[in-house]
Protein backbone atom coordinates (compact mmCIF):
# COMPACT_ATOMS: atom_id res chain seq x y z
CA UNK A 1 0.00 0.00 0.00
CA UNK A 2 1.56 3.06 -1.52
CA UNK A 3 1.04 6.03 0.94
CA UNK A 4 -0.42 8.86 -0.38
CA UNK A 5 0.27 12.35 -0.80
CA UNK A 6 -2.06 15.48 -1.49
CA UNK A 7 -1.28 17.58 -4.36
CA UNK A 8 -0.43 20.92 -3.47
CA UNK A 9 -1.64 22.02 -6.63
CA UNK A 10 -4.97 21.98 -6.23
CA UNK A 11 -7.60 23.15 -8.66
CA UNK A 12 -8.54 26.20 -6.51
CA UNK A 13 -4.62 27.56 -6.47
CA UNK A 14 -5.09 27.74 -10.47
CA UNK A 15 -5.63 30.96 -12.17
CA UNK A 16 -7.06 30.53 -16.11
CA UNK A 17 -7.84 33.32 -17.81
CA UNK A 18 -10.18 33.41 -21.09
CA UNK A 19 -9.90 36.55 -21.85
CA UNK A 20 -6.35 38.18 -21.27
CA UNK A 21 -3.65 40.71 -23.03
CA UNK A 22 -0.12 41.15 -21.76
CA UNK A 23 1.48 44.12 -23.29
CA UNK A 24 -0.47 43.92 -26.04
CA UNK A 25 -0.13 39.95 -26.64
CA UNK A 26 -3.13 37.68 -25.75
CA UNK A 27 -2.30 34.98 -23.46
CA UNK A 28 -6.05 34.06 -23.03
CA UNK A 29 -6.36 29.92 -22.73
CA UNK A 30 -5.30 26.88 -21.09
CA UNK A 31 -1.50 27.93 -22.24
CA UNK A 32 -1.05 30.74 -19.98
CA UNK A 33 -2.49 28.97 -16.68
CA UNK A 34 -1.08 30.33 -13.36
CA UNK A 35 -0.50 28.83 -10.14
CA UNK A 36 -0.80 30.82 -7.58
CA UNK A 37 2.03 31.72 -5.50
CA UNK A 38 1.76 29.79 -2.17
CA UNK A 39 2.83 31.35 0.91
CA UNK A 40 1.60 30.44 4.17
CA UNK A 41 2.01 33.22 6.61
CA UNK A 42 -1.31 31.88 9.56
CA UNK A 43 1.22 29.42 11.04
CA UNK A 44 -0.33 28.59 14.94
CA UNK A 45 2.51 28.15 16.64
CA UNK A 46 1.14 26.56 19.01
CA UNK A 47 -0.51 23.89 17.72
CA UNK A 48 1.38 21.00 18.66
CA UNK A 49 1.80 22.14 22.20
CA UNK A 50 -2.17 22.24 22.06
CA UNK A 51 -2.62 18.83 20.78
CA UNK A 52 -0.11 17.59 22.98
CA UNK A 53 -2.38 18.93 26.20
CA UNK A 54 -4.88 16.82 25.59
CA UNK A 55 -4.70 12.98 26.47
CA UNK A 56 -3.06 11.04 23.64
CA UNK A 57 -0.98 13.58 21.82
CA UNK A 58 1.29 13.85 24.42
CA UNK A 59 4.44 11.86 22.61
CA UNK A 60 3.25 13.92 19.11
CA UNK A 61 7.06 15.57 18.98
CA UNK A 62 8.78 12.26 18.90
CA UNK A 63 7.59 12.19 14.99
CA UNK A 64 10.18 11.50 12.73
CA UNK A 65 7.96 11.31 9.74
CA UNK A 66 8.62 7.90 8.45
CA UNK A 67 5.04 6.90 7.81
CA UNK A 68 4.42 3.70 9.09
CA UNK A 69 1.50 5.07 10.72
CA UNK A 70 0.03 5.61 7.37
CA UNK A 71 1.10 2.60 5.77
CA UNK A 72 -0.37 0.47 8.40
CA UNK A 73 -3.85 2.03 8.73
CA UNK A 74 -6.87 0.33 8.51
CA UNK A 75 -8.84 3.19 7.48
CA UNK A 76 -6.08 4.69 4.96
CA UNK A 77 -6.95 1.29 3.02
CA UNK A 78 -10.15 2.74 2.51
CA UNK A 79 -9.82 6.27 2.42
CA UNK A 80 -6.30 7.64 0.92
CA UNK A 81 -7.53 10.87 2.39
CA UNK A 82 -7.18 9.61 5.88
CA UNK A 83 -3.45 9.77 6.52
CA UNK A 84 -2.14 10.11 10.38
CA UNK A 85 1.66 11.39 9.17
CA UNK A 86 0.38 13.92 7.28
CA UNK A 87 -1.74 15.56 9.89
CA UNK A 88 0.85 14.97 12.26
CA UNK A 89 2.85 16.52 9.96
CA UNK A 90 0.62 19.55 10.08
CA UNK A 91 0.18 19.88 13.46
CA UNK A 92 3.86 19.87 13.94
CA UNK A 93 4.26 22.88 11.46
CA UNK A 94 1.63 24.46 13.06
CA UNK A 95 -0.19 24.43 9.40
CA UNK A 96 -3.82 24.42 10.68
CA UNK A 97 -5.60 25.65 7.98
CA UNK A 98 -4.35 22.87 5.90
CA UNK A 99 -4.98 20.44 8.96
CA UNK A 100 -8.76 21.74 8.76
CA UNK A 101 -9.37 20.31 5.10
CA UNK A 102 -9.68 17.28 6.69
CA UNK A 103 -11.49 17.99 9.63
CA UNK A 104 -14.93 15.52 9.36
CA UNK A 105 -12.86 12.33 8.49
CA UNK A 106 -10.35 12.35 11.57
CA UNK A 107 -12.86 11.00 13.78
CA UNK A 108 -12.82 8.21 11.80
CA UNK A 109 -9.78 6.27 13.38
CA UNK A 110 -10.99 3.07 14.50
CA UNK A 111 -8.56 2.35 17.28
CA UNK A 112 -7.06 -0.85 15.34
CA UNK A 113 -3.73 0.47 16.91
CA UNK A 114 -1.62 -0.53 13.82
CA UNK A 115 -0.37 2.45 13.86
CA UNK A 116 1.06 2.03 17.49
CA UNK A 117 2.36 -1.38 17.00
CA UNK A 118 4.23 -0.01 13.55
CA UNK A 119 5.64 3.36 15.10
CA UNK A 120 9.69 3.23 15.75
CA UNK A 121 8.75 6.10 18.24
CA UNK A 122 6.47 5.47 20.11
CA UNK A 123 4.32 8.23 19.41
CA UNK A 124 1.14 6.42 19.79
CA UNK A 125 -0.27 7.85 16.22
CA UNK A 126 -3.96 6.34 17.63
CA UNK A 127 -4.11 8.38 20.90
CA UNK A 128 -2.89 11.78 18.51
CA UNK A 129 -5.86 10.90 16.11
CA UNK A 130 -8.00 10.88 19.09
CA UNK A 131 -6.51 14.41 20.78
CA UNK A 132 -6.37 15.89 17.43
CA UNK A 133 -10.39 15.03 17.06
CA UNK A 134 -10.61 16.10 20.24
CA UNK A 135 -8.87 19.78 19.77
CA UNK A 136 -10.99 20.15 16.66
CA UNK A 137 -14.00 19.89 18.50
CA UNK A 138 -13.23 22.07 21.69
CA UNK A 139 -11.97 24.52 19.24
CA UNK A 140 -15.56 24.21 17.64
CA UNK A 141 -14.18 23.87 14.00
CA UNK A 142 -16.58 20.95 14.02
CA UNK A 143 -19.72 19.80 15.31
CA UNK A 144 -20.17 16.97 17.65
CA UNK A 145 -19.46 13.82 15.38
CA UNK A 146 -21.10 10.44 15.89
CA UNK A 147 -18.32 8.47 17.49
CA UNK A 148 -17.97 11.06 20.08
CA UNK A 149 -21.66 10.97 20.76
CA UNK A 150 -20.72 7.21 21.15
CA UNK A 151 -18.07 7.66 23.61
CA UNK A 152 -19.65 10.11 25.61
CA UNK A 153 -23.22 8.26 25.49
CA UNK A 154 -20.69 5.40 26.99
CA UNK A 155 -18.63 6.45 29.00
CA UNK A 156 -21.80 8.56 30.67
CA UNK A 157 -23.49 4.99 31.21
CA UNK A 158 -20.44 3.76 32.84
CA UNK A 159 -19.78 6.76 34.76
CA UNK A 160 -23.23 6.47 36.65
CA UNK A 161 -24.22 2.98 36.52
CA UNK A 162 -20.04 1.15 36.34
CA UNK A 163 -21.52 -1.15 33.81
CA UNK A 164 -23.32 -1.34 30.37
CA UNK A 165 -26.33 -2.38 29.26
CA UNK A 166 -25.91 -2.43 25.30
CA UNK A 167 -29.92 -2.45 24.75
CA UNK A 168 -29.60 1.06 26.43
CA UNK A 169 -26.62 2.55 25.26
CA UNK A 170 -27.85 1.67 21.51
CA UNK A 171 -31.29 3.18 22.05
CA UNK A 172 -29.78 6.48 23.49
CA UNK A 173 -27.37 6.81 20.69
CA UNK A 174 -29.23 6.21 17.82
CA UNK A 175 -31.98 9.06 19.94
CA UNK A 176 -29.02 11.32 20.17
CA UNK A 177 -27.45 10.76 16.75
CA UNK A 178 -31.31 11.27 14.98
CA UNK A 179 -31.36 7.85 13.78
CA UNK A 180 -34.28 5.73 13.19
CA UNK A 181 -34.21 2.57 15.46
CA UNK A 182 -35.83 0.83 13.14
CA UNK A 183 -33.28 0.00 10.48
CA UNK A 184 -33.88 -2.91 7.92
CA UNK A 185 -30.71 -4.22 8.73
CA UNK A 186 -31.12 -4.24 12.20
CA UNK A 187 -35.57 -5.20 11.89
CA UNK A 188 -33.77 -8.62 10.11
CA UNK A 189 -31.21 -9.31 13.20
CA UNK A 190 -33.75 -9.15 15.78
CA UNK A 191 -36.01 -10.91 13.75
CA UNK A 192 -33.67 -13.97 13.06
CA UNK A 193 -32.97 -13.98 16.79
CA UNK A 194 -35.96 -13.88 17.77
CA UNK A 195 -37.29 -16.69 16.02
CA UNK A 196 -34.39 -19.18 17.53
CA UNK A 197 -34.53 -17.97 21.44
CA UNK A 198 -36.29 -19.34 23.80
CA UNK A 199 -38.51 -17.28 25.39
CA UNK A 200 -37.23 -17.31 28.98
CA UNK A 201 -34.19 -15.87 27.35
CA UNK A 202 -35.89 -13.00 25.75
CA UNK A 203 -37.58 -12.50 28.72
CA UNK A 204 -34.30 -11.98 30.48
CA UNK A 205 -32.80 -9.88 27.89
CA UNK A 206 -36.04 -7.48 28.31
CA UNK A 207 -35.59 -7.16 31.80
CA UNK A 208 -31.94 -5.91 31.57
CA UNK A 209 -33.41 -2.89 29.56
CA UNK A 210 -35.67 -2.13 32.51
CA UNK A 211 -33.45 -3.15 35.90
CA UNK A 212 -30.18 -1.65 34.69
CA UNK A 213 -27.47 -3.84 35.21
CA UNK A 214 -25.39 -1.23 37.96
CA UNK A 215 -22.14 -2.03 40.05
CA UNK A 216 -23.36 -1.18 43.66
CA UNK A 217 -22.53 1.37 45.90
CA UNK A 218 -21.45 2.80 43.07
CA UNK A 219 -22.24 5.79 44.46
CA UNK A 220 -18.45 7.39 45.38
CA UNK A 221 -17.16 6.28 42.41
CA UNK A 222 -19.03 7.82 40.61
CA UNK A 223 -18.68 11.20 42.34
CA UNK A 224 -15.01 11.00 41.83
CA UNK A 225 -14.95 10.29 38.44
CA UNK A 226 -17.51 13.13 37.63
CA UNK A 227 -15.03 15.50 39.37
CA UNK A 228 -12.29 14.58 37.87
CA UNK A 229 -13.84 14.68 34.19
CA UNK A 230 -15.23 18.02 35.46
CA UNK A 231 -11.27 18.94 36.53
CA UNK A 232 -9.96 17.96 33.34
CA UNK A 233 -11.88 19.40 31.05
CA UNK A 234 -11.14 22.61 32.44
CA UNK A 235 -7.64 21.77 32.28
CA UNK A 236 -7.64 20.76 28.64
CA UNK A 237 -9.97 24.44 27.66
CA UNK A 238 -7.70 26.74 29.46
CA UNK A 239 -4.52 24.85 27.42
CA UNK A 240 -5.97 25.63 24.42
CA UNK A 241 -6.87 29.35 25.90
CA UNK A 242 -10.64 28.67 25.89
CA UNK A 243 -12.54 30.16 28.60
CA UNK A 244 -14.31 27.71 31.46
CA UNK A 245 -17.24 26.51 30.61
CA UNK A 246 -20.18 25.96 33.15
CA UNK A 247 -19.82 22.26 34.47
CA UNK A 248 -21.34 19.11 32.87
CA UNK A 249 -22.63 16.47 34.48
CA UNK A 250 -22.80 12.93 33.08
CA UNK A 251 -26.27 11.71 33.00
CA UNK B 1 -3.14 -30.58 33.07
CA UNK B 2 -0.92 -28.26 35.62
CA UNK B 3 -2.34 -27.11 38.82
CA UNK B 4 -1.74 -23.54 37.13
CA UNK B 5 -4.77 -21.69 35.71
CA UNK B 6 -7.06 -24.63 37.26
CA UNK B 7 -9.56 -21.84 39.77
CA UNK B 8 -8.95 -18.55 38.26
CA UNK B 9 -10.82 -14.87 39.07
CA UNK B 10 -13.37 -14.64 36.38
CA UNK B 11 -14.00 -11.33 34.82
CA UNK B 12 -17.29 -11.59 32.57
CA UNK B 13 -17.26 -7.75 31.53
CA UNK B 14 -20.84 -5.98 30.18
CA UNK B 15 -20.66 -7.31 26.59
CA UNK B 16 -20.65 -10.81 28.19
CA UNK B 17 -24.19 -10.30 29.80
CA UNK B 18 -25.00 -8.52 26.76
CA UNK B 19 -25.18 -9.54 23.11
CA UNK B 20 -22.04 -11.72 23.83
CA UNK B 21 -23.98 -14.22 26.40
CA UNK B 22 -23.33 -17.24 24.00
CA UNK B 23 -19.81 -16.09 24.84
CA UNK B 24 -20.16 -16.27 28.48
CA UNK B 25 -22.30 -19.26 28.56
CA UNK B 26 -20.19 -21.44 26.27
CA UNK B 27 -16.74 -20.36 28.08
CA UNK B 28 -18.07 -21.29 31.21
CA UNK B 29 -19.86 -24.60 30.00
CA UNK B 30 -15.97 -25.38 28.32
CA UNK B 31 -14.39 -24.63 32.03
CA UNK B 32 -17.12 -26.80 33.30
CA UNK B 33 -16.16 -29.95 30.93
CA UNK B 34 -12.53 -29.64 30.92
CA UNK B 35 -12.80 -29.55 35.49
CA UNK B 36 -11.42 -25.49 35.08
CA UNK B 37 -13.13 -23.64 38.00
CA UNK B 38 -14.18 -19.68 37.28
CA UNK B 39 -15.21 -17.55 39.98
CA UNK B 40 -16.86 -14.39 38.93
CA UNK B 41 -15.20 -11.40 40.44
CA UNK B 42 -18.09 -9.77 42.83
CA UNK B 43 -19.25 -6.80 42.39
CA UNK B 44 -17.05 -5.59 39.13
CA UNK B 45 -17.17 -2.86 36.80
CA UNK B 46 -16.87 -1.64 33.05
CA UNK B 47 -13.60 -2.12 32.05
CA UNK B 48 -14.12 1.06 29.85
CA UNK B 49 -14.38 -0.30 26.83
CA UNK B 50 -13.20 1.64 24.03
CA UNK B 51 -14.63 4.84 24.78
CA UNK B 52 -13.13 6.12 27.72
CA UNK B 53 -9.88 6.29 27.06
CA UNK B 54 -10.99 8.84 24.65
CA UNK B 55 -12.59 10.70 27.47
CA UNK B 56 -9.11 10.19 29.74
CA UNK B 57 -7.13 7.46 29.13
CA UNK B 58 -6.37 7.46 32.83
CA UNK B 59 -9.92 6.97 34.12
CA UNK B 60 -9.73 3.72 31.77
CA UNK B 61 -7.09 2.89 34.20
CA UNK B 62 -8.84 3.72 36.90
CA UNK B 63 -11.70 1.78 36.30
CA UNK B 64 -9.60 -1.40 34.93
CA UNK B 65 -7.67 -1.81 38.28
CA UNK B 66 -10.46 -1.84 40.29
CA UNK B 67 -11.25 -4.57 39.08
CA UNK B 68 -8.01 -6.09 39.37
CA UNK B 69 -7.84 -4.57 42.56
CA UNK B 70 -11.56 -7.20 43.53
CA UNK B 71 -9.70 -9.84 41.95
CA UNK B 72 -6.42 -9.14 44.45
CA UNK B 73 -8.91 -9.13 47.30
CA UNK B 74 -10.91 -12.18 46.69
CA UNK B 75 -7.12 -14.09 47.14
CA UNK B 76 -6.93 -14.44 43.45
CA UNK B 77 -3.25 -13.97 41.60
CA UNK B 78 -4.77 -14.85 37.74
CA UNK B 79 -8.36 -13.06 36.64
CA UNK B 80 -9.50 -14.50 32.99
CA UNK B 81 -11.26 -11.90 30.95
CA UNK B 82 -12.48 -13.74 27.59
CA UNK B 83 -13.48 -10.42 26.09
CA UNK B 84 -10.47 -8.89 24.03
CA UNK B 85 -11.51 -5.16 25.13
CA UNK B 86 -11.30 -6.03 28.83
CA UNK B 87 -8.27 -8.32 28.22
CA UNK B 88 -6.76 -5.52 26.54
CA UNK B 89 -7.85 -2.77 29.02
CA UNK B 90 -6.66 -5.32 32.06
CA UNK B 91 -3.27 -5.67 30.51
CA UNK B 92 -2.91 -1.79 29.81
CA UNK B 93 -3.82 -1.25 33.08
CA UNK B 94 -1.01 -3.10 34.68
CA UNK B 95 1.89 -1.67 32.12
CA UNK B 96 0.47 2.10 32.67
CA UNK B 97 0.74 1.26 35.87
CA UNK B 98 3.81 0.12 36.29
CA UNK B 99 5.62 2.17 33.75
CA UNK B 100 3.84 5.48 34.66
CA UNK B 101 3.66 7.74 37.98
CA UNK B 102 0.76 9.81 36.29
CA UNK B 103 -1.50 7.19 35.74
CA UNK B 104 -0.40 5.56 39.89
CA UNK B 105 -0.87 8.80 41.08
CA UNK B 106 -4.62 9.26 39.36
CA UNK B 107 -5.38 5.93 40.47
CA UNK B 108 -4.51 5.96 44.03
CA UNK B 109 -6.07 9.78 43.89
CA UNK B 110 -9.82 8.55 42.86
CA UNK B 111 -9.70 5.12 44.85
CA UNK B 112 -9.08 7.05 47.32
CA UNK B 113 -12.26 9.29 46.98
CA UNK B 114 -13.85 6.56 46.09
CA UNK B 115 -13.16 5.00 49.44
CA UNK B 116 -11.13 1.92 47.94
CA UNK B 117 -7.56 0.59 48.24
CA UNK B 118 -5.66 1.54 44.90
CA UNK B 119 -4.19 -1.61 42.66
CA UNK B 120 -0.70 -1.93 42.75
CA UNK B 121 0.81 -3.32 39.51
CA UNK B 122 2.55 -6.55 39.91
CA UNK B 123 -0.15 -8.74 42.27
CA UNK B 124 -2.70 -9.52 39.30
CA UNK B 125 -1.77 -11.67 36.01
CA UNK B 126 -4.73 -10.88 33.16
CA UNK B 127 -5.08 -13.60 30.76
CA UNK B 128 -7.32 -14.65 28.13
CA UNK B 129 -9.55 -17.26 27.67
CA UNK B 130 -7.48 -18.77 24.76
CA UNK B 131 -4.31 -18.78 27.43
CA UNK B 132 -6.42 -19.90 30.31
CA UNK B 133 -7.04 -23.26 28.45
CA UNK B 134 -4.19 -23.73 26.64
CA UNK B 135 -2.03 -23.19 29.94
CA UNK B 136 -4.60 -24.92 32.29
CA UNK B 137 -5.18 -27.84 29.87
CA UNK B 138 -2.76 -28.06 27.10
CA UNK B 139 -3.36 -29.10 23.79
CA UNK B 140 -2.02 -32.57 23.94
CA UNK B 141 -4.61 -33.15 27.05
CA UNK B 142 -7.19 -31.24 24.90
CA UNK B 143 -7.33 -33.67 21.91
CA UNK B 144 -7.45 -36.58 24.37
CA UNK B 145 -10.92 -34.95 25.89
CA UNK B 146 -12.62 -34.29 22.36
CA UNK B 147 -15.65 -36.57 22.38
CA UNK B 148 -16.90 -35.46 18.95
CA UNK B 149 -14.37 -34.27 16.63
CA UNK B 150 -14.67 -31.16 14.89
CA UNK B 151 -13.92 -33.57 11.89
CA UNK B 152 -12.22 -31.30 9.41
CA UNK B 153 -14.22 -28.56 9.94
CA UNK B 154 -12.72 -25.65 7.78
CA UNK B 155 -11.98 -22.86 10.11
CA UNK B 156 -10.60 -19.20 9.68
CA UNK B 157 -9.48 -18.08 13.15
CA UNK B 158 -9.82 -13.82 13.98
CA UNK B 159 -8.53 -12.66 16.41
CA UNK B 160 -8.99 -9.46 15.78
CA UNK B 161 -7.32 -5.83 17.04
CA UNK B 162 -7.21 -5.78 20.94
CA UNK B 163 -5.54 -9.44 21.52
CA UNK B 164 -2.16 -8.23 20.16
CA UNK B 165 -2.07 -4.53 19.93
CA UNK B 166 0.16 -2.63 20.69
CA UNK B 167 2.72 -4.88 21.85
CA UNK B 168 4.52 -3.23 24.44
CA UNK B 169 1.38 -4.15 26.83
CA UNK B 170 1.46 -7.78 26.72
CA UNK B 171 5.34 -8.34 27.60
CA UNK B 172 4.72 -12.33 27.54
CA UNK B 173 4.20 -11.78 23.46
CA UNK B 174 6.85 -12.83 21.08
CA UNK B 175 9.24 -14.96 23.38
CA UNK B 176 9.70 -17.30 20.45
CA UNK B 177 8.35 -20.79 20.20
CA UNK B 178 5.28 -21.90 22.66
CA UNK B 179 4.49 -17.94 23.37
CA UNK B 180 2.18 -16.04 21.73
CA UNK B 181 2.73 -14.31 18.69
CA UNK B 182 1.42 -10.70 18.32
CA UNK B 183 1.59 -10.48 14.14
CA UNK B 184 0.51 -14.17 13.82
CA UNK B 185 -1.21 -15.54 16.62
CA UNK B 186 -1.80 -19.24 16.95
CA UNK B 187 -3.68 -20.26 20.07
CA UNK B 188 -7.22 -20.39 18.94
CA UNK B 189 -5.83 -22.19 15.66
CA UNK B 190 -4.00 -25.10 18.20
CA UNK B 191 -6.89 -25.33 20.54
CA UNK B 192 -9.35 -25.96 17.11
CA UNK B 193 -6.71 -27.88 15.83
CA UNK B 194 -6.25 -30.17 18.39
CA UNK B 195 -10.49 -30.20 18.86
CA UNK B 196 -10.38 -31.87 14.90
CA UNK B 197 -10.41 -28.41 12.70
CA UNK B 198 -8.32 -27.94 9.76
CA UNK B 199 -7.64 -24.21 10.09
CA UNK B 200 -7.31 -22.24 6.53
CA UNK B 201 -4.57 -20.17 6.15
CA UNK B 202 -5.87 -16.95 6.65
CA UNK B 203 -3.81 -13.39 6.42
CA UNK B 204 -6.30 -11.14 8.12
CA UNK B 205 -6.37 -12.79 11.75
CA UNK B 206 -5.59 -9.74 13.04
CA UNK B 207 -7.39 -7.00 10.48
CA UNK B 208 -9.64 -4.35 12.09
CA UNK B 209 -13.42 -5.12 12.27
CA UNK B 210 -13.84 -1.31 12.75
CA UNK B 211 -16.11 -2.71 16.17
CA UNK B 212 -15.31 0.41 17.87
CA UNK B 213 -16.92 2.56 15.05
CA UNK B 214 -19.81 -0.49 14.64
CA UNK B 215 -22.65 1.66 15.30
CA UNK B 216 -21.44 5.54 14.83
CA UNK B 217 -19.63 4.71 11.51
CA UNK B 218 -21.37 1.79 10.45
CA UNK B 219 -20.17 1.92 6.41
CA UNK B 220 -16.94 1.79 7.54
CA UNK B 221 -17.32 -1.28 9.68
CA UNK B 222 -19.51 -2.97 7.27
CA UNK B 223 -16.48 -2.80 4.22
CA UNK B 224 -13.83 -3.63 6.69
CA UNK B 225 -16.16 -6.83 8.06
CA UNK B 226 -17.11 -7.31 4.43
CA UNK B 227 -13.29 -7.64 3.45
CA UNK B 228 -12.81 -10.06 6.39
CA UNK B 229 -15.78 -12.33 5.14
CA UNK B 230 -15.09 -12.85 2.02
CA UNK B 231 -11.45 -13.44 2.09
CA UNK B 232 -12.22 -15.95 4.65
CA UNK B 233 -14.15 -17.19 2.43
CA UNK B 234 -11.87 -17.22 -0.26
CA UNK B 235 -9.64 -18.84 2.04
CA UNK B 236 -11.84 -21.88 1.96
CA UNK B 237 -13.27 -21.52 5.43
CA UNK B 238 -16.88 -22.98 6.60
CA UNK B 239 -16.46 -20.94 9.97
CA UNK B 240 -14.92 -18.21 11.45
CA UNK B 241 -14.09 -18.41 14.79
CA UNK B 242 -13.67 -15.35 17.12
CA UNK B 243 -12.79 -15.08 20.54
CA UNK B 244 -14.10 -11.43 21.46
CA UNK B 245 -17.56 -10.14 21.32
CA UNK B 246 -17.35 -6.96 19.78
CA UNK B 247 -15.57 -8.75 16.83
CA UNK B 248 -18.32 -11.36 17.19
CA UNK B 249 -21.59 -8.66 17.14
CA UNK B 250 -19.55 -6.59 14.41
CA UNK B 251 -19.08 -9.49 12.11
CA UNK B 252 -22.65 -11.04 12.26
CA UNK B 253 -24.34 -7.55 12.09
CA UNK B 254 -22.35 -6.29 9.51
CA UNK B 255 -22.70 -9.33 7.63
CA UNK B 256 -26.66 -8.85 7.69
CA UNK B 257 -25.94 -5.52 7.07
CA UNK B 258 -23.49 -5.87 3.98
CA UNK B 259 -26.62 -8.32 2.60
CA UNK B 260 -29.34 -5.84 3.20
CA UNK B 261 -27.35 -2.27 2.59
CA UNK B 262 -24.74 -3.35 0.04
CA UNK B 263 -26.76 -6.39 -1.52
CA UNK B 264 -23.48 -8.43 -0.63
CA UNK B 265 -24.30 -11.68 0.76
CA UNK B 266 -21.67 -14.10 2.24
CA UNK B 267 -22.17 -17.60 3.80
CA UNK B 268 -19.47 -18.14 6.03
CA UNK B 269 -21.15 -19.17 9.62
CA UNK B 270 -19.52 -17.06 12.75
CA UNK B 271 -18.65 -19.24 15.81
CA UNK B 272 -17.56 -18.10 19.52
CA UNK B 273 -14.20 -21.13 19.47
CA UNK B 274 -15.67 -21.83 22.85
CA UNK B 275 -18.59 -22.78 21.26
CA UNK B 276 -16.90 -25.17 18.68
CA UNK B 277 -14.76 -26.61 21.54
CA UNK B 278 -17.72 -27.19 23.68
CA UNK B 279 -19.68 -28.92 20.45
CA UNK B 280 -16.08 -31.06 19.99
CA UNK B 281 -16.20 -31.70 24.27
CA UNK B 282 -19.60 -33.10 23.79
CA UNK B 283 -21.75 -30.36 24.81
CA UNK B 284 -25.37 -30.04 22.51
CA UNK B 285 -25.45 -26.78 20.45
CA UNK B 286 -27.82 -25.53 22.59
CA UNK B 287 -25.71 -26.13 25.65
CA UNK B 288 -23.20 -23.62 24.13
CA UNK B 289 -25.83 -20.71 23.39
CA UNK B 290 -25.40 -21.41 19.19
CA UNK B 291 -29.26 -20.34 19.11
CA UNK B 292 -28.32 -17.27 20.82
CA UNK B 293 -26.00 -16.38 18.05
CA UNK B 294 -26.65 -13.83 15.11
CA UNK B 295 -25.66 -15.93 12.66
CA UNK B 296 -27.47 -19.24 12.04
CA UNK B 297 -25.35 -21.67 11.59
CA UNK B 298 -27.13 -25.01 13.17
CA UNK B 299 -27.40 -26.53 9.33
CA UNK B 300 -23.83 -26.42 8.91
CA UNK B 301 -23.16 -28.04 12.45
CA UNK B 302 -25.72 -30.80 11.65
CA UNK B 303 -24.26 -31.66 8.61
CA UNK B 304 -20.95 -31.80 10.42
CA UNK B 305 -22.40 -33.88 13.06
CA UNK B 306 -21.63 -31.22 15.80
CA UNK B 307 -24.23 -30.48 18.44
Amino acid sequence: MPIHEKHLIRPENLVRNDKLAIEGVDVSGDWSTFIQTRVITDYNESLQDEIAALPGGEFIHRCWQCGSCTNSCTVNALNPDFNPRYWIYLIRLGMEQELLRDKDIIWQCVSCNKCTYACPRDVVPEAVMHATAHWLELKGYVPEKPSVVFDDVFSGQVFAKGKIEEGRLMRKFFVRTQQKLAQPWLIAMVKGLVSRLPITLLMRLGLAGVVHPRTRNWGRTRDAINEYVGEQNAKHRSALGLPAQSTESHS
Amino acid sequence: MTEKYRKVAYYPGCALEGTGHAYNRSTKEVGKALGLELVELENWNCCGAMEVKNVDPKLQTFLSARNLKIAEDMGFDTVMAPCNGCYHNLKKAEYDLSHDAGSRETVAKLAAKSGDQPYEAGNVETIHALEWIRDAIGTDELHKRIKNSLNGLKIANYYGCMYTRPRHIFPEKDKGPGSESTSKPHFMDDLLAAAGAVNVEFPLKTACCGGAHTLSDSDTSTRLVLNILTTAEACGAEVIATECPTCHSGLEMHQIRAEKVLGKKTNVKILYFTQLLGMALGLSARKVGVNENFSESRDLLKAKGLG
